[in-house]
């Protein structure tokens, strides 16, 4: 049954399709395996960091650190890959585990001191670049043998396109967060947060252990974003994914998921970031626009789904009222 | 119900002070099983400090609480629940952005391997929502319902959740009649049910509807326990609002006064209040007498045009005015000083100059600024005029007593020479000497000519200053006192005067 929370998540579903059909019809190649494989191994890491910020999102928060995180994890595992003979297997669960418990910490910082996330996760966002620069001013390569087995593997699918081992770690992620958010009581609880914070804990939600878990997954998938960004690029660099907390912001609010939090799915924000993708894969394939047209495409887009969002809101709340009839606060 | 029976819920002696205040005073509810207890009493009798005792939200100072025969002391509200006391709010306490059956599941859901099962909850809420007389599809989100099937929702949560003793704290104060209902049939089935319930609430009506005993708050301490079979409302009211009233009658009081400035005619909003008409005259004071709750305040806020009625009209000087938006009143010269001073009147970090300013300079709009010496010139005039004491008219107005706060709210909209002034609760919460002054200035502006209508719980003072009142209850007008019938007890006949109500039959 189609509801009015499920609306914008159409919206989103039928702009993918419209721009698609759009760019196929002017560039039939964009139907091919290879473009559809890349859209998804170029966007692999911020499809990750995504996820992690729809939790954020829908429980009213916002995570800024994301983008630093990534940096981090990427200078942390050259710089520890460089300087010492630690197993690359190891060097990633450590890298997950500072990423985890840097998010955990700030969710403990915004549920116990009482601040706003913009500001907790603010700090964190400097921390972590700072922490970055720390360890390397410099763009470090890896050169690892695992690195070199990861990156060799890919299915090939028919019309040459090659499905790489880091896009389908997002697909994994999306699939994970989707049945986390939507079908455990954690996520229940995220979207109690998202609905009213005061209502949640009338309603007995355990409000520490939800907001700190938020963060803790924020910061987790920021690490395994930065270990599929290092995956990617074969470096780490301390002045790397600059803004990518916004890239995500932007393809979770473009996949319907309501700013203020409460309303959205994880599916929406994979859709969000394949039409984010899509509008990067259209300037290539053209070559005589530049680049910056994504930027300005995505802010429309931004701009729409505000209004969007805006106009759902506002005619569900007037709804509301007829039927209640209920009186203002006198 | 003459059959002893040990109570389900006794609380004795309870006790509960703030910092220069006793909240309760040794209170005593007895709670029977498959009983309805009213808890009665004005604003500030303590009903409330009394239910967040029970539930957890407040620690008591002193006494016990006993529950099926044991001492319990929960220190929260979950706890409370987990012992079996669950609350009702009147603002729907259940998450918006949630189904209907995510609400009621909640932290409790049914799972298999750490997964919801949706399907198994969804069919399992729809079992119980039909117990309490609902056939509602609970996978729908919780908005697609009215206010009142939101708040059986919430009833069928605390009850599936506790399910001993249910406290309903005026769980039917934004819903109207057919809806109040909905709400007292599951009340009923619950009550068959044998739990113990509390209901708080302002309506005298519901409460003979529904109760069958009340406890009776003053002052916070219980001044009487009542089986409401055995008793009159008036005899509550009396126990409510006190005796202490000496029926003073009033020479001074003038008749008419002079030509009809505003008319209402029928106006009200759905849920808030009811069709109201009444007539102001310049030189006279128009009394709003009723229970807290009784429609009061809502009507002050629509006349005023906090929030746009939806019905009605109001005619000043026989022409029809549009009062959408409090600037309209103001454009009107209408003047409204709020019940809630701190937070609809004072601006409290502004200096007690600019608090008084503030409405005069709203009306001229910010385009032309009131001139500095013009300022200093009214607010030194009203500061003498009503006697403010302040130590200077630059200090931040928080820092001035009750009512000097409530005169310089009085200038500031005097200062805007209203044609009418609208008071609500002038008298609230300020000491003897400006309550006195307060009076006296309003004898002096009816006087002066200028119509008042003002709402008010001090019977005593309604019968000294007013030329008329209206008297509301359950947010309807059910009655009007002239002349020599405003006697407090003829008031608190009206409050209490019972409508034949025939209970309508539960939509199922």
């Amino acid at each position: 049954m189609i509801r009015a929370t499920h609306l914008p998540l159409l919206v989103t579903l039928l702009t993918f399709v419209l721009a698609y059909a759009l760019c196929a019809a002017q560039y039939p190649a964009m139907l091919s395996s290879r473009v559809i494989a890349n859209l998804l191994t170029d966007n692999a890491f911020l499809g990750i960091v995504a996820v992690g910020m729809t939790f954020v999102i829908l429980s009213g928060g916002i995570d800024l650190s994301v983008g630093s995180v990534i940096a981090f994890t990427g200078v942390f595992l050259a710089v520890v890959l460089r300087d010492s003979a630690m197993p690359p297997l190891l060097a990633f669960a450590l890298a997950l585990l500072i990423a985890t418990a840097f998010g955990a910490a700030m969710g403990a910082i915004i549920h116990y001191l009482e601040m706003p996330p913009f500001i907790v996760t603010l700090a964190g966002m400097f921390l972590a670049r700072g922490a970055a620069y720390v360890l390397s001013t410099e763009s470090v390569p890896i050169d690892n043998a695992l690195y070199d087995t990861l990156q060799a593997l890919y299915i090939r699918a028919p019309g040459g396109g090659r499905f790489r081992l880091i896009g389908g770690i997002m697909l994994a992620v999306f699939l994970a967060g989707a049945l986390v958010l939507h079908r455990t009581r954690l996520g229940q609880n995220v979207y109690a947060l998202g609905g009213g914070v005061a209502t949640a804990r009338l309603m007995g939600v355990p409000l520490a252990r939800t907001t700190i878990a938020i963060y803790a997954i924020s910061g987790g998938l920021a690490g395994l974003a930065g270990i599929v960004f290092s995956l990617y690029t074969s470096a780490g660099y301390s002045l790397a994914t600059v803004g990518v907390e916004l890239d995500a912001i932007a393809a979770v609010v473009i996949g319907g998921t309501l700013l203020s939090g409460g309303y959205g799915y994880v599916a929406g924000t994979f859709f969000g970031i394949l039409i984010m993708g899509l509008i990067q894969t259209y300037i290539v394939f053209d070559g005589t626009l530049s680049s910056w047209w994504t930027k300005i495409v995505i802010g429309a887009l931004l701009f729409a789904f505000i209004l969007l969002q805006k106009g759902l809101t506002w005619a569900t709340t007037s709804r509301r009222k007829v039927l209640s009839g209920s009186a203002a606060p006198s | 119900m003459s059959v002893p029976i040990r109570p389900l819920l006794h609380a004795r002696g309870i006790s509960k002070f703030f910092p220069g205040a006793v909240a309760l005073d040794a209170v005593e509810l007895k709670l029977n099983p498959g009983e309805v207890h009213a808890l009665l009493g004005e604003n500030g009798a303590g009903k409330s400090t009394l239910i967040k005792c029970l539930t957890g939200a407040y620690r008591r100072d002193g006494g016990t609480v006993t529950l099926d025969g044991q001492d319990v002391s929960p220190a929260s509200t979950n706890e409370a629940q987990a012992l079996g006391i669950g609350t009702v709010y009147q603002e729907v306490n259940l998450l918006p952005n949630l189904t209907v059956a995510e609400n009621l599941f909640l932290g409790r859901q049914m799972t298999r391997f750490g997964l919801v099962r949706r399907r198994a909850m969804n069919a399992r809420a729809r079992a119980v929502l039909e117990d309490y007389g609902l056939s509602i599809d609970p996978a729908e989100p919780l908005t697609s319902y009215s206010v009142a099937v939101q708040q059986v929702v919430a009833i069928a949560r605390a009850v599936e959740m506790s399910g001993k003793v249910l406290i309903l704290d005026e769980p039917t104060a934004s819903l109207d009649r057919d809806e109040v209902q909905l709400v007292f049939g599951v009340i009923r089935r619950l009550k068959a049910r044998g739990l113990a319930i509390v209901f708080v609430t302002h309506f005298l009506d519901q409460v003979f509807e529904i109760c069958d005993r009340a406890t009776i708050l003053r002052n916070g301490r219980v001044v009487g326990e009542r089986l409401l079979e055995a008793v009159r409302p008036d005899d509550i009211v009396t126990l409510m609002l006190g005796r202490q009233l000496e029926a003073r009658v009033q020479a001074r009081r003038s008749g008419p006064g002079g030509e009809v400035l505003v008319e209402l005619e029928g106006l009200g909003r759905r849920g808030m209040l009811e069709p109201v008409s009444l007539s102001i005259r310049a030189g006279e004071v128009v009394g709003l007498a009723g229970l807290l709750g009784s429609g009061r305040t809502e009507l002050a806020t629509l006349l005023f045009g906090a929030v746009a009625a939806d019905s009605g009209t109001v005619r000043k000087r026989g022409r029809a005015l549009r009062l959408a938006r409090p600037r309209d009143a103001i454009a009107a010269r209408f003047a409204l000083c709020p019940e809630d001073r701190k937070t609809h009147g004072i601006v409290a970090d502004l200096s007690v100059r600019d608090n008084i300013l503030l409405a005069l300079q709203a009306r001229q709009g910010w385009m032309r600024p009131v001139p500095r010496a013009r300022v200093n010139e009214i607010a030194e005039h009203y500061r003498r005029a009503l006697d403010i004491r302040a130590a200077s008219l630059d200090m931040p107005i928080r820092l001035l007593s009750g009512g000097n706060q409530q005169k310089a709210l009085l200038a500031r909209w005097l200062a805007t020479r209203p044609d009418l002034l609208i008071l609500d609760e002038p008298t609230r919460g300020i000491d003897v000497g400006a309550h006195a002054e307060i009076i006296a200035l309003i004898e002096r502006l009816r006087e002066e000519g200028m119509a008042l209508l003002i709402a008010s719980s001090e019977l005593e003072e309604l019968v000294a200053y007013s030329s008329r009142v209206v008297v509301l209850r359950d947010r309807r007008q059910v009655g009007a006192l002239e002349g020599s019938r405003i006697t407090p007890d003829n008031i608190i006949g009206a409050i209490a005067a019972q409508t034949p109500q025939t209970p309508q039959e539960v939509p199922a």
